[in-house]
């Protein structure tokens, strides 16, 4: 059995630092309450490295202490079966070879959400580290909606494109509404009869395969995902498909 | 635009380049004026009936506005402007205007039973009470509020700005009046999402929304009544920003102007390219919007931050040059002088490329030298905040060293957690307590420098000038209607009659009258301006 736990300067110090607010004003009690909250946390020796008074009824602490958990390294199962890349020309020659046309993508990110860094970086010709991006691929014809789009205009949109891949992105968390957005949108595309006949995918910094195939996507793609991972996982589930 | 002979500004840009990018700027600007001068739209009209002040909704939460004006569509009247209708119902009724609207939205009046309007000397002339009425009000209003104003310390800059964006309108203002408290000097509510795609103003005070809070009139009231008090209690001025983008841009100008607001996020190019928004409406909402904003002494400011979030944007910078250099020219020929036109720009480069804060700060003098009359927003990066708050603290600080370096007015707070949520109360004080570390302690710097001749900085800002210079020839030669149409900013086509709210633009009829269109400042500073 191997223990895992934060580390400082000294092996299993579990050193660690918080910062929070406390919606009450900086005075003893507030302290106080601070410090039995990362007890409560199993934050052993808390100590308040800075306290600052936020306008009227608010304070913040930073707290640095030493956590008391450890993990067993042997009891966390982790589920990164990565599946293999398939280069670029392949993509294109076996997609040309089984389809004779160009496949649909249409991306967008929906609700809320202004921020179409990720979308872009998966999408647009140029990439994202080097790796060009799916607009690059001679047999995707990709339709980027931008940000902003609601679940609705885009299902219109997938209808009206007729689109194999549907690509989401989400990036803000507020209150979870973006898990809100994305289970909206597979509950529209299923509503309109498409389930099985497009391949959804969704991406964001906050989003796992696992959440992805919980909310009902075919896939899920967190940070620092790579254009070429997304569009082997394109091709590989297009030619299952085909089968 | 632009610096005078004597102060050539610490670039000393190239006098040619200078002066080709103004006529150009000025030519593009005619020409869209030109384009819309025989335009109103649904938004302008339903702008004017707030103008006098009509306000509430039915039952089912639409505005009386709207409803009255698409009362006056379906009878097609609208080609004479709504206040000439509403005139005429009111000399028939003797009603006042928001009685008489009221009726007529419900049915109770059809406007089919009216005598036709043909702009006769008396409704003209009721037309014209109504509306200096109005514009009295209003002037009184903006005058008690600058003695207001007056009583206070307007700060020091550059201003502090800070967005709130919880949803729910007191818990905005619990999060504001901290910022406040810790040394913001503008708060910006952040509108629920794509409240720009509706074509009217919601109703009421809001505590529920998605990625940002409603923008009603009633919402805006309590947001600054709490910054007065706020204000009051530090003595210092809080400013209140909102957006007047969108569908409804002219009626948020209005709200803005009674409820007191003293900045306003407005840009229609942003809204034709990344909302999908028809050019021809809301290049003249935007028109008619910046004249309101105008009256009221409202700062506006530009969306180019926009343009170079999904490109290079060290190889497209020209692009945001040449943005700023037509919204100058647009917001000069609506009345709005250079001092309240707050051009925007962003802090959004590749961190990770060498000589990258050098073509930042290049940048940041360019927009400075070459609007020195005008206040400039400055961005925060964002594109490159990646959940390492520390690092991001970081990026933050160089960005607030440019921002007080480069004499920017309007700083724009970087959170450190951008690109996580939208802002915890402790991110503001953390970026708070950045900046204002900056602007005591470096806050003279700029007097202390001079650029040598060889500067990479001075080249760098050349070129971009130059490059932004070619875009507007480019443009100019279309037009900007065509060049929109075209795809030549962000690579994004929107032909001037597609689009969201398209169908709300009409050709003004000759007997068409809107007394607000001679009262609201106009076109004012365009030629005396150095």
């Amino acid at each position: 059995m191997m223990f895992l736990k934060p580390y400082g300067d000294t092996l299993n110090d579990g050193a660690i630092q918080i910062s929070f607010s406390l919606p009450h004003p900086l005075n003893e009690t507030s302290k106080k309450v601070s410090l039995e909250l990362a007890l409560k946390m199993g934050i052993a020796n808390p100590k308040i490295t800075f306290t600052q008074e936020l306008g009227e009824g608010f304070s913040f602490f930073i707290i640095y202490g030493n956590l008391s958990h450890e993990i067993d390294i042997d009891s966390i199962k982790t589920s990164k079966v990565k599946e293999p890349i398939i280069d670029y020309w392949d993509i294109n020659r076996l997609i040309e070879e089984k389809f004779n046309r160009k496949i649909v993508i249409v991306g967008a990110t929906i609700g809320s959400d202004a921020h179409t860094v990720g979308l872009d970086a998966i999408l647009s010709a140029k990439g994202y580290a080097g790796d060009v991006g799916l607009e690059r691929y001679p047999v995707f014809q990709v339709h980027n909606l931008g940000s902003q789009i609601l679940p609705e205009l885009l299902l219109e949109k997938i209808m009206d494109k007729q689109a194999d891949v549907v690509l989401v992105s989400q990036v803000v968390t507020q209150k979870n509404i973006h898990i809100h957005n994305l289970t909206q949108l597979v509950e529209l595309i299923e509503g309109a009869g498409l389930r099985d006949h497009i391949i959804t995918i969704c991406g964001g910094p906050y989003l796992s395969k696992e959440l992805a195939l919980e909310l009902g996507y075919d896939g899920g793609f967190g940070a620092h995902s790579l254009p070429s991972e997304v569009a082997s996982f394109i091709a590989r589930r297009l030619l299952e498909k085909s089968k | 635009m632009f610096n005078s002979p004597v102060d050539s500004g610490i670039l000393n840009l190239p006098r040619d380049s200078i002066n080709e990018a103004r006529y150009l700027g000025k030519s593009i600007a005619s020409a869209v004026h030109n384009k819309i001068k025989d335009l109103s739209t649904l938004s302008i009209e339903r702008a004017s009936l707030r103008m006098l002040g009509i306000r509430g909704a039915n039952q089912e939460g639409t505005p009386w506005v709207n409803i009255f004006t698409e009362k006056c569509l379906s009878a097609n009247l609208i080609q004479n402007g709504v206040l000439m209708i509403l005139a005429q119902v009111c000399k028939h009724t003797s009603m006042n205007p928001q009685q008489a609207v009221e009726m007529v939205s419900e049915n109770r009046i059809h406007l089919n039973d009216l005598i036709e309007v043909n702009g006769s000397k008396e409704i003209k002339k009721l037309c014209d009470e109504l509306a200096n009425k109005a514009y009295q009000n209003l002037s009184n209003k903006k005058k008690e509020r600058l003695n207001f104003i007056n009583t206070l310390s307007s700060g020091t800059k550059p201003y502090l700005y800070v967005i709130v964006a919880t949803g729910n309108i007191y818990e905005d203002v619990k999060q504001a009046k901290s910022a406040a408290l810790l040394g913001a000097d503008i708060i910006a509510v952040i509108r629920t999402t794509a409240q720009s795609l509706l074509d009217y103003i919601p109703q009421g005070i809001t505590t529920e929304g998605f990625g940002g809070t409603a923008a009603t009139q009633e919402n805006f009231a309590v947001m600054r009544e709490a910054l007065d008090e706020v204000s009051q209690k530090t003595g210092r001025y809080i400013r209140l920003v909102n957006y007047c983008s969108g569908l409804a841009m002219p009626e948020i100008a209005t709200l803005g102007l009674i409820e007191g607001l003293d900045i306003m996020v407005n840009d229609a190019v942003y809204g034709i390219l990344f909302r999908d928004i028809n050019s021809l409406r809301t290049l003249t909402d935007q028109e008619f919007s910046r004249r309101i904003l105008s009256f009221g002494d409202i700062i506006i400011v530009t969306g180019e931050d926009n343009l170079i979030k999904t490109v290079d944007a060290k190889e497209m910078a020209h692009t945001v040059t040449a943005s700023q250099i037509i919204n100058y020219y647009l917001a000069l020929k609506s009345g709005l002088k250079p001092g309240l036109i707050g051009l925007g720009h962003a802090f959004e480069m590749d961190p990770s490329e060498s000589d990258s804060f050098l073509h930042e700060l290049a940048q940041a003098w360019l927009v400075r030298d070459l609007f020195p009359q005008s206040p400039i927003k400055y961005m925060p990066p964002t594109r490159y905040m990646t959940g390492n708050i520390f690092r991001g603290m970081v990026l933050n600080a160089a960005f607030n060293l440019i921002g007080v370096l480069t004499n920017q007015e309007i700083l724009l707070l970087g959170m450190p957690t951008e690109a996580l949520h939208t802002p915890f109360i402790q991110d503001r004080f953390l970026s708070i307590e950045n900046a204002l570390y900056f602007k005591n302690a470096a806050g003279n710097l700029s007097n202390e420098f001079t650029l040598k001749e060889s500067s990479l900085m001075r080249k760098r800002a050349i070129e971009v000038l130059n490059k932004a210079v070619n875009l507007l020839k480019v443009i100019n030669q279309k037009g900007l209607f065509n060049a929109l149409a075209e795809g030549t900013f962000a690579s994004i086509k929107r032909p001037e009659n597609m689009g969201r709210g398209f169908a709300g633009v009409f050709v003004k009829g000759s007997s068409y009258y809107n007394p607000f269109l001679s009262l609201l400042p106009d076109n004012a500073t365009d030629e005396t301006e150095a």
